[in-house]
C-alpha cells in the first residue's frame, strides 16, 4: 500500500455507486443461481437416498469429494469446456452446494415423525403425494438450514471466479490489488459479507412464513 | 442409613421443589418415592448423591453429612440408575459396566472381570459384552444400566424411574428381576416412580409426595392402601385400593373348609350322595384335577369316566395372597376357590363371601407370619410402631389392627372347617 | 471423450517432465510450501477452536457469542480477505497465515461446541452421577461422543484452508496455486491444468486422511447415529 493512502476513500465509493450496483447484481446471480440448481438436484437425489438408504453413503462421499476440490482448480478444469463464461463459475458452485444440501434433505425427511408418515399412508396418500404434500413440507426447516449455509458460502466463493474474469464484486478485489488501492477491496469484501448476511436473514424470514408451525424450533445447520 | 433433616430445595425463580422434608430410610430395603410430576421426588433422590444441593437442611448417609465428602467420591460409592439408562454410546457394554471400577482405579483387567460378572448377574448373555448400546433393546439397555450402577458394589442404589421407558411386558420382567436381585444383594434402594402400582409392587416403604415438594405420607404399601393419610393420598392410590390391598394379606391365614372333594376313583353314586352342585375331583395325592358338575353325572361308573370342568386356578397357602384366593373364587366354575398346600394337595375351599368376610373381619391382618427383620422407616406421618415389613414375608403388625393375629389360621397344613 | 483423454495426457506429460520435480518452481517445493501454510494455520486454528469449543460446550456459557461469531465468519469472502491482508501488510507469510487461521477457527469452534452440547444429557447425567469429575466427564464422555462432529469441523476447516492457500498464490504467495496463476498469466494451459491436477490430488488426500482418521478414532458405537461426513 502506498504511504499516506487511507484505508477507505469515501469519494471513490460515491463515484462508483452505479457500477457497484451492477456488479452486486451480477454477484447475486452468480452466487444464488447455483444454490437454486443445487436444490433442484438435491431434492430428488435426497428423496432417493432417503428411500434407498444404500445409495446415500456413496452419494454423500461423491459430494464431499467434490466439495474438497479447491474452487480455483475446479474453475480451471471447466474452462476447457465452457470457456471464460459465467457457466464456468456456476457449475462448480452448484457442485459445492450438494455436500450441504443432500444431507440436509435426507435429514429433513428423516425428521418426519413416523406416526405422521403412517397416518398419511393410512389416509390413502399415494407415495408420491405423501412425499410432496406431507414429508417435504415437514422437512422444510432442515432443508432451509442447509440452503442458508450453501447460499452464504456460495456468495463468498463467487469472488474467486474473477481469476477467470467472472467474479461479480470480485472484480474490485483484483482491481484493488493491481492498483495497490485498498478502497475497492474493502468495499467489495464488505459488500459481499452484507449480501451473504442479508440473504441469510431473508432465508430465515422466508422459512418462518413458509412453515408457521415450526416457529421457535430453531433448526440446526 | 439415609436421613433427610428439614431439607428444602428452592430455585431462584421462586419454585419450591422440596419443602421441609424429614425422612429416614433404613438400611437394606426399597424405599419408593412416588407422586405426580413436579412433586420433588426426583429432586429428593438427586440430593442423596449431591446431583442437587439442598438450599436448607442436611442429608446424611450413615450418620455423616454428605457435604463433608467430595461429590465425585460420594457418587462413586452410590449406584445411580436413570430412566433412559444413559449408557455411553461410544463404549462397549462391558466397558460401560466397568466405568465406576475404572474410575476407582481398579485396573482394566479386574474392572472388566467384575463387569462380566455383573452382566451375568443381571441376566445378560456374555455375547453382549462386546456390543454397543445402540445394538440393544430398551429393556436390555436398562439391565446394563443396573449392572453399571452395581459396578463397585455400592451399598446404596438410587434409581430414577428406571423402568418407565420400556413397554409393560418388559417392565414386568425387569421388576421381577429387580426384586430377585434385591433378595440376593440387600442394597439400600431409593426408587423414584410416578406409577403407584410400581411403587406398591416394589416398595418396602413408600413416600408419597404432593405437588409443591411436600411429603404426604410415608408408610408401608399395605398401610398406604388401608389408611391413606388424606384425600390426596387416597385419590393418588386409586379407587381399587381395597382389592389391591389384598395382595398384602397372606392366603395362609384364610379360613378354608373341607368342601365336596372326592378321589378320582370314587363312584358316581358317592358323588351324588354329597348332594352338592359341584364336586372337586382329586388324584391319589389329593392334587386337584377338576370340577364335576352333579347335573351332568353319568348313571354309573367312577369319576374318572366323566369330563371335568377346568379348575380355573388354585391358590397356594404358601406364597399366594388373599387377592389370588379371591380371584380363584371368582373364576372357578363352582364359585369355590381351591387352596393347595406346598405339595399341591387340596387344603380346602372357600367362596368369595367367606373370603371377603374373613378379610374384612381381620382388617387385613390374617396369618401373622413371624416378623421378619426388615426395613424400619420412620417419618412424621408414620405411627409409633412404624412400618416394618419385608415384601411377601410378613404383613403389617400394627397394634390397632392385629386383634386376630393369634395365628389361628396360619398353619400351612390342611385346614379344616372354617368359622362358618 | 477424446478431449478428456487429451487433458489426461497433458497432465501426464506435465507431471512426468523432469523440470517439475526440481527447484523453486518444482512440485515438491510448491507442495512443501502449501503444506506448511495449511498445516501451520490448521494447527493454530485447531488449538484455538478446540479450546473455546470445548469450554463453551462444557459450561454452556457463551453459546450465543459462539454462534454469532461463526455465522459472521462464514460470510467473509476468503479471497477478499487474503487479498486485503496482502495489500495492507505487504507480501509476507505471517499476515496470510493469520488470515487462514481466522478462516479455519469458526468451523472447528462451532462443530466442537455443537458436538459437546449435543451430548445426550442422560449420558452426561449418568457420568456425573457415577462420580466423574468435570474433567473426566469432558475427556471420557463429552469429547469421545463429540468426536464425529469435531472431525467434521476439522475437515471443513482443512478443506477451506487448502483451497484458500491455493488462491493465495494470486497476490504473490507460493504454494500449489502458483502453477495455476502463473499458467493463466502466461496462457500456458498445460501448466494450469497440471497445477489443478496436483491441487485436486492434495484435496483427495486430505479427504482420505479424514475418512481414515474417522475410522480409526471414532467409536463404532457412534457410527449409526452420525451418518454425516
Amino acid at each position: 500500500m502506498r504511504d499516506g493512502e487511507p484505508l477507505i476513500r469515501w469519494v471513490w465509493i460515491g463515484d462508483h455507486v452505479g457500477e457497484l450496483a451492477h456488479y452486486t447484481g451480477v454477484h447475486l446471480r452468480l452466487g444464488l443461481l447455483p444454490v437454486l440448481f443445487g436444490l433442484i438436484i438435491s431434492v430428488p437425489l435426497g428423496i432417493l437416498c432417503h428411500r434407498w438408504r444404500w445409495i446415500y453413503p456413496p452419494t454423500l462421499t461423491a459430494a464431499n469429494v467434490l466439495y474438497s476440490v479447491p474452487s480455483l482448480a475446479l474453475f480451471m478444469i471447466f474452462v476447457r469446456y465452457t470457456g471464460l463464461t459465467e457457466r464456468t463459475v456456476m457449475i462448480p458452485l452448484t457442485l459445492y452446494t450438494l455436500s450441504v444440501l443432500i444431507p440436509n434433505v435426507v435429514d429433513g425427511l428423516a425428521s418426519v415423525p413416523d406416526p405422521v408418515r403412517q397416518a398419511a399412508t393410512a389416509m390413502g396418500f399415494s407415495t408420491v403425494r405423501r412425499v410432496i404434500q406431507v414429508e417435504l413440507p415437514i422437512a422444510v426447516p432442515v432443508v432451509v438450514a442447509g440452503v442458508r449455509v450453501a447460499a452464504v458460502s456460495s456468495i463468498s466463493l463467487v469472488a474467486v471466479g474473477q481469476l477467470i474474469g467472472q467474479g461479480g464484486l470480485g472484480y474490485y478485489i483484483i482491481r484493488g490489488l493491481q492498483l495497490d488501492f485498498p478502497t475497492p477491496i474493502i468495499t467489495a469484501t464488505v459488500l459481499i459479507m452484507l449480501l451473504a448476511l442479508v440473504t441469510d436473514a431473508l432465508l430465515v424470514l422466508a422459512q418462518r412464513l413458509l412453515t408457521p408451525w415450526a416457529r421457535g424450533k430453531g433448526a440446526k445447520a | 442409613m439415609i436421613r433427610f433433616d428439614a431439607v428444602s430445595k428452592n430455585y431462584p425463580n421462586g419454585t419450591t421443589a422440596v419443602d421441609g422434608l424429614s425422612l429416614e430410610l433404613a438400611e437394606g430395603g426399597i424405599t419408593v418415592l412416588v407422586g405426580p410430576s413436579g412433586c420433588g421426588k426426583t429432586t429428593t433422590l438427586r440430593m442423596v448423591n449431591r446431583m442437587v444441593e439442598p438450599t436448607a437442611g442436611t442429608v446424611s448417609l450413615r450418620g455423616q453429612d454428605i457435604r463433608e465428602v467430595a461429590a465425585p467420591e460420594l457418587r462413586r460409592g452410590i449406584g445411580y440408575v436413570i430412566q433412559h439408562a444413559g449408557l455411553f454410546p461410544h463404549r462397549t457394554i462391558l466397558d460401560n459396566v466397568a466405568t465406576v471400577p475404572l474410575l476407582l482405579g481398579w485396573g482394566k483387567k479386574k474392572a472388566r472381570a467384575r463387569a462380566a460378572e455383573l452382566l451375568e448377574l443381571v441376566g445378560l448373555p456374555a455375547t453382549m459384552a462386546k456390543r454397543y448400546p445402540y445394538q440393544l433393546s430398551g429393556g436390555q439397555q436398562q439391565r446394563v444400566g443396573v449392572a453399571r450402577a452395581l459396578g463397585a458394589d455400592p451399598p446404596v442404589l438410587l434409581m430414577d424411574e428406571p423402568f418407565s421407558a420400556v413397554d409393560p411386558i418388559v417392565r414386568g420382567e425387569l421388576q421381577a428381576e429387580f426384586l430377585r436381585l434385591q433378595k440376593e444383594l440387600h442394597k439400600t434402594i431409593v426408587f423414584v416412580t410416578h406409577d403407584i402400582d410400581e411403587a406398591i409392587k416394589l416398595g418396602d416403604n413408600i413416600a408419597v409426595f404432593r405437588t409443591g415438594g411436600k411429603l404426604a405420607q410415608f408408610d408401608t404399601p399395605e398401610r398406604l392402601l388401608a389408611h391413606p393419610a388424606d384425600d390426596f393420598v387416597a385419590d393418588f392410590v386409586g379407587q381399587d385400593r381395597g382389592i389391591r390391598r389384598l395382595s398384602f394379606v397372606q392366603a395362609a391365614g384364610l379360613p378354608l373348609r373341607e368342601g365336596p372333594a372326592l378321589p378320582v376313583t370314587a363312584s358316581v353314586a358317592e358323588a351324588r350322595a354329597l348332594d352338592e352342585p359341584w364336586v372337586l375331583v382329586v388324584d391319589d395325592a389329593r392334587r386337584p384335577l377338576g370340577w364335576a358338575e352333579a347335573a351332568g353325572l353319568a348313571d354309573a361308573g367312577t369319576l374318572a369316566d366323566i369330563p371335568l370342568a377346568p379348575l380355573g386356578h388354585t391358590f397356594s397357602l404358601v406364597g399366594d395372597s388373599a387377592r389370588a384366593a379371591l380371584d380363584a373364587a371368582l373364576l372357578s366354575p363352582s364359585r369355590l376357590a381351591v387352596g393347595v398346600d406346598a405339595q399341591g394337595a387340596v387344603a380346602g375351599v372357600a367362596d368369595a363371601y367367606e373370603l371377603s368376610a374373613a378379610i374384612a373381619g381381620t382388617g387385613g391382618s390374617l396369618g401373622a407370619a413371624p416378623e421378619a427383620a426388615g426395613v424400619a422407616g420412620v417419618a412424621e406421618t408414620a405411627e409409633a410402631a412404624g412400618p416394618q415389613l419385608v415384601k411377601g414375608a410378613a404383613d403389617p403388625a400394627d397394634a390397632e389392627d392385629a386383634e386376630d393375629a393369634d395365628g389361628s389360621g396360619s398353619n400351612t397344613g390342611k385346614t379344616g372347617g372354617g368359622d362358618r | 471423450m477424446n478431449d478428456l483423454l487429451n487433458q489426461i495426457r497433458l497432465v501426464g506429460d506435465w507431471l512426468t517432465s523432469s523440470q517439475q520435480w526440481h527447484g523453486d518452481d518444482g512440485i515438491p517445493h510448491r507442495l512443501a510450501e502449501h503444506l506448511t501454510y495449511s498445516g501451520l494455520s490448521l494447527l493454530f486454528a485447531t488449538l484455538i477452536g478446540l479450546a473455546f469449543g470445548l469450554l463453551v460446550g462444557h459450561t454452556g456459557r457463551g453459546a450465543f457469542a459462539v454462534a454469532s461469531v461463526a455465522n459472521l465468519a462464514r460470510a467473509i469472502p476468503t479471497f477478499g480477505l487474503v487479498v486485503l491482508v496482502v495489500t495492507l501488510a505487504g507480501l509476507s507469510t505471517t499476515p496470510v497465515l493469520v488470515a487462514l487461521v481466522a478462516l479455519a477457527v469458526p468451523p472447528i469452534l462451532i462443530n466442537t461446541f455443537e458436538g459437546v452440547r449435543g451430548v445426550d444429557p442422560d449420558a452426561r447425567d449418568a457420568a456425573k452421577g457415577m462420580g466423574m469429575t468435570g474433567w473426566e466427564v469432558l475427556l471420557k464422555v463429552e469429547v469421545p461422543m463429540a468426536l464425529p462432529l469435531i472431525l467434521l469441523g476439522l475437515r471443513v476447516a482443512a478443506i477451506q484452508v487448502v483451497a484458500t492457500a491455493t488462491v493465495a498464490a494470486y497476490p504473490g504467495l507460493g504454494g500449489l496455486g502458483r502453477f495455476i496463476v502463473d499458467g493463466l498469466s502466461r496462457n500456458d494451459y498445460e501448466l494450469v491444468i497440471g497445477g489443478s491436477a496436483v491441487v485436486v490430488a492434495l484435496a483427495l488426500v486430505v479427504q482420505a486422511v479424514f475418512t481414515a482418521l474417522r475410522r480409526a478414532i471414532v467409536s463404532p458405537g457412534l457410527r449409526p447415529a452420525a451418518t454425516k461426513s
